[in-house]
C-alpha cells in the first residue's frame, strides 16, 4: 500500500505502464486472481483430467483419447449436440426477430407502453424451473392447450409437442422464447431510445419509409446493442439445462437431451468424472470455435468508428 | 453460517456428552408416505436408546440425494450415517478410507450367519472388511395386474408374462392400455431387466451381468429378450405418463392391464385400499422364473474424528439389523427383511410370495451390485432410446452388447 503513494506517477521520469493507475490495479488483483485460478485454472484442470480414466474421484491414470472416442460414439451425445444446434439456431433467430419487432412496436409511442413492457419482461423474473414446469402443464394434452381448444368444440385439434420425439425441441423452444425474449426486447428498446431523433427527421425529409429506415439506418446503428444481445442469447443457449430438466427431463427417450445434462449426469449419476470432463471440454471447444473468429473480427481488425 | 453450525455442533456435543447421549445425523432419501413412516421406526428405536436421531432427509430420488451425500463426505463434512444402495456406489469412498470399518460389529453380531441372502453382506464387503449394514431387500421383477381391466376385456387374469402377451389384444379391443409404462429411463431399464430374467433365464443373465460376457449378450438368448422387449414396447404404446406411481395408478383404476414395477408399487395399491388377489395380483419373476434380485438399501457410516460418535455409529449399526427393528421397518416400507430368522407373519400376500422365494434361495444379485453406475447409466440411456423410438430389436441388442463389452 505504501508503495503506491511513494511512487506518484507525475514525479517518476518515465512512468512505466506497469505502475500506471497502480491503485486500480491493486484493487483488481482479487478479480485477476479469481479469473486466473478459478476460471483458467479450473478449465485447465478439467481438460487435463479429461484424458484420465477418473471415476468418482479424480485420478491420474492416463487413457489418452479414450473418453473422447467413447463420447463421440455415444448416441446420447450426438443427439444432445444436434438438439443444441437446432435449439441454438432457432432461439437466436427467433429471439432477435421477435424482440426487435416488439421493441420497435413499443417505440412507436403507443399508449400503456409501461404496462406492455412489464408484461413482456415479466417471464424473465421466473426461474427456468418454474417456466419449464408451467409449460409442461400448458403443453400437456390432457390438461393444457389441447384440451382447452377441444373444449371450445374443435374436437380434432391436436397439439402435443412434448410427447413426440420430432417436435419436443420446439416445445422447449416455445418456453425458452417466452422466458428470454422480454429481456432482449428491453435492451433493444433502450438501444432504440438512444437513437437521435434527428436521424428520424432526416430520414423523413429524404422520404424513406418507416420500415426501411429501421432496416437500413437504425439496425446498423444499433450494432453494439445487437452484439450484447447475441452474447446474452448465446450464453443462455450453451448453458441450457434446467429448462430441459424441469420440462421434459430429456424425454421422450433421449430426444430432448442437451450437452450440459450429459455432463452433469455422467459426472454425478454415472460417477464417471473423466467422461463428464471430456464432454464439458467439447462444450468449451465448440464455444471457442465460435468465439475466436468473432473476437478476431470484432477486436482484431481496425477500430470501427 | 458455518461458524454458527460449528458452534451449534459444539454445544450439542457438550450437552450430549453431559447426558452421555449422542446425536447422530442420518441422511437418506426416503420421503414418500410409506418410506417416511418406515424411517420413523428407526428414529424411534434409536431415540429409545437415549440417543438422538437427527433426520437429514433429502427430497428427490437417489439420483438427487447421492451426489449431495457423496459431496458432503468428500468435502470433509460427513454425516454420522447415510443411506446408499449397497453395491458399487460407495466402492471408491471405501477405498479412499472415508467409510467406517464395521467388521468388529458384524463379527459380534454374527452377521455372516443371519443375513440372508449372504450376497447382501458380500456387497458390503471389500477386501474382507465390512463397511455397511444391509437394511432391506427390494426386488424389481414383479408384474402387477389389474383384475378390473381383465374383467372389462372378458379374459382370465393371466398367470405369467406369456399369457399376458396373449391377452393383450383383447385388452386393446376393450379400450384398455395393456402395459402401463412411465416414460423414464430407469423404469424402462427396470422392465428390460425383469423381462431378461424371465425370458433368458438365470444362466444367461448371470453370464452377461456378472461375468460381462458380450458374446452371450449378442447371442440367441438375448435376441429373444430384445424381441420380447420390442413386443412389450408395442403393448405400452400410448402410455404418456411419466412417474412410476402415475403408471401404477392406471393399473389401480383399471385403465391399464398391467405394469412392470418393483415391489414398492405394493404401497400404492395398499394406499388405494385394494386387496391382493381380489383387486390386483402380483407375479414375482413375471410368473415365469421365481427369482428375485436382491437390490436394496444399506447404511454406511462415514469416518468421523470424534471417538464418541464412532462408538455411537457402531451402536446404531448393530441396532438397525436387530430383529424388532427389522420387522417394524420392513412392514412399514413393504420391503423384505435382510434376515431370515424373524417373524414376518403380519406381511400381506405379495410379501409372503417374496419371502417364500427368498427362503427357497431364488435370489440373484441386483444390477447395482454387479455393474458400475457408469455402465448402468449407459444401459438406461439405451433403453430410453429403445422404448420411445422405433429402433429394431437387433440394433438395440448390438448396442447393448457393445456396452457390456466395454463395462468395467
Amino acid at each position: 500500500m505504501t508503495l503506491a503513494s511513494d511512487i506518484p506517477a507525475q514525479t517518476s521520469k518515465r512512468p512505466t505502464r506497469l505502475f500506471h493507475n497502480l491503485m486500480a490495479k491493486i484493487a483488481s488483483i482479487p478479480m485477476i486472481l479469481t479469473a486466473l485460478v478459478v476460471f483458467l485454472g479450473g478449465t485447465t484442470w478439467t481438460i487435463v483430467y479429461s484424458f484420465t480414466g477418473s471415476r468418482m474421484l479424480p485420478r491420474t491414470n492416463w487413457v489418452g483419447f479414450d473418453q473422447y472416442e467413447r463420447l463421440w460414439s455415444s448416441d446420447r451425445w450426438i443427439v444432445s449436440i444436434k438438439n443444441l444446434a437446432l435449439y441454438g439456431v432457432c432461439s437466436m433467430v427467433f429471439t432477435l426477430v421477435i424482440a426487435f419487432t416488439l421493441a420497435a412496436l413499443l417505440d412507436r409511442k403507443i399508449r400503456f407502453e409501461g404496462a406492455f413492457r412489464t408484461i413482456f419482461l415479466y417471464p424473465f423474473a421466473l426461474s427456468f424451473v418454474v417456466t419449464g414446469l408451467a409449460w409442461q402443464w400448458i403443453l400437456n394434452p390432457d390438461f393444457g392447450l389441447q384440451s382447452v381448444v377441444r373444449g371450445w368444440g374443435w374436437e380434432s385439434f391436436t397439439f402435443n409437442p412434448l410427447n413426440d420425439p420430432n417436435t419436443v425441441m420446439f416445445g422447449l423452444l416455445i418456453a425458452g422464447l417466452w422466458q428470454g425474449t422480454g429481456l432482449i426486447m428491453c435492451i433493444m428498446l433502450a438501444g432504440l431510445r438512444g437513437i437521435d431523433e434527428d436521424i428520424w427527421k432526416a430520414a423523413r425529409v429524404d422520404g424513406i419509409g418507416t420500415i426501411k429506415t429501421y432496416l437500413v439506418v437504425i439496425i446498423p446503428m444499433m450494432r453494439p446493442v445487437f452484439i450484447t444481445s447475441l452474447v446474452l442469447i448465446a450464453s443462455g443457449i450453451i448453458k441450457l439445462y434446467d429448462l430441459v430438466v424441469a420440462q421434459t427431463n430429456g424425454g421422450p427417450g433421449i430426444s430432448s437431451e442437451v450437452p450440459a445434462k450429459y455432463v452433469i449426469e455422467y459426472m454425478f449419476r454415472a460417477q464417471n468424472l473423466g467422461q463428464g470432463f471430456a464432454a464439458s471440454t467439447m462444450m468449451l471447444v465448440s464455444v471457442v470455435i465460435i468465439l475466436i473468429p468473432w473476437a478476431y473480427l470484432e477486436f482484431g481488425g481496425k477500430k470501427r468508428g | 453460517m458455518k461458524v454458527i453450525t460449528k458452534l451449534l455442533a459444539a454445544t450439542a456435543l457438550v450437552s450430549a456428552s453431559a447426558a452421555s447421549a449422542v446425536e447422530l445425523e442420518v441422511t437418506h432419501w426416503w420421503t414418500s408416505g410409506g418410506e417416511a413412516a418406515a424411517v420413523s421406526k428407526f428414529a424411534e428405536a434409536w431415540n429409545a436408546t437415549g440417543n438422538t436421531w437427527l433426520d437429514g432427509a433429502i427430497a428427490g430420488s437417489g439420483g438427487t440425494a447421492r451426489p449431495i451425500i457423496i459431496s458432503r463426505i468428500l468435502g470433509g463434512d460427513p454425516m454420522a450415517a447415510t443411506q446408499l444402495n449397497h453395491g458399487r456406489q460407495a466402492e471408491e469412498l471405501i477405498e479412499a478410507g472415508l467409510m467406517l470399518d464395521l467388521t468388529d460389529v458384524a463379527e459380534a453380531g454374527g452377521w455372516r450367519d443371519i443375513v440372508n441372502p449372504p450376497a447382501l453382506l458380500d456387497s458390503c464387503t471389500l477386501d474382507g472388511r465390512i463397511y455397511c449394514v444391509p437394511i432391506n431387500i427390494h426386488s424389481a421383477q414383479w408384474l402387477w395386474l389389474s383384475h378390473d381391466a381383465f374383467e372389462k376385456a372378458g379374459v382370465e387374469v393371466p398367470a405369467d408374462w406369456n399369457a399376458f402377451v396373449d391377452a393383450a389384444p383383447a385388452l386393446r379391443e376393450a379400450g384398455v392400455l395393456p402395459l402401463a409404462m412411465g416414460q423414464q429411463g430407469w423404469q424402462q431399464n427396470l422392465a428390460f431387466g425383469a423381462i431378461t430374467i424371465a425370458v433368458a433365464g438365470l444362466d444367461a443373465w448371470r453370464e452377461v451381468t456378472v461375468n460381462r460376457n458380450a458374446d452371450v449378450a449378442a447371442g440367441p438368448e438375448y435376441a429373444a429378450v430384445f424381441e420380447a422387449v420390442a413386443d412389450a414396447r408395442e403393448l405400452a404404446r400410448g402410455s404418456d405418463v411419466q412417474d412410476w406411481n402415475q403408471a401404477t395408478n392406471m393399473v389401480i383404476t383399471g385403465n391399464a392391464g398391467a405394469q412392470l414395477m418393483g415391489d414398492w408399487a405394493q404401497g400404492e395399491f395398499a394406499v388405494a385400499g385394494q386387496i391382493e388377489g381380489q383387486d390386483y395380483s402380483c407375479l414375482p419373476g413375471l410368473g415365469l422364473n421365481a427369482i428375485l434380485d436382491t437390490g436394496g438399501d444399506a447404511f454406511y457410516f462415514p469416518v468421523n474424528r470424534d471417538p464418541e460418535i464412532t462408538a455411537a455409529q457402531k451402536e446404531l449399526a448393530a441396532l438397525l439389523i436387530s430383529p424388532d427393528v427389522q420387522v417394524a421397518f420392513n412392514l412399514a416400507k413393504g420391503s423384505l427383511p435382510v434376515r431370515g430368522d424373524i417373524n414376518m407373519a403380519a406381511a400381506n400376500g405379495c410379501m409372503q410370495k417374496g419371502l417364500a422365494i427368498l427362503a427357497d434361495g431364488g435370489v440373484l444379485p441386483s444390477g447395482d451390485q454387479s455393474l458400475s453406475a457408469d455402465t448402468q447409466l449407459q444401459i438406461e440411456d439405451l433403453m430410453a432410446q429403445f422404448w420411445s423410438g422405433d429402433m429394431p430389436a437387433g440394433e438395440a441388442q448390438a448396442k447393448y452388447a457393445s456396452i457390456i463389452a466395454s463395462a468395467d
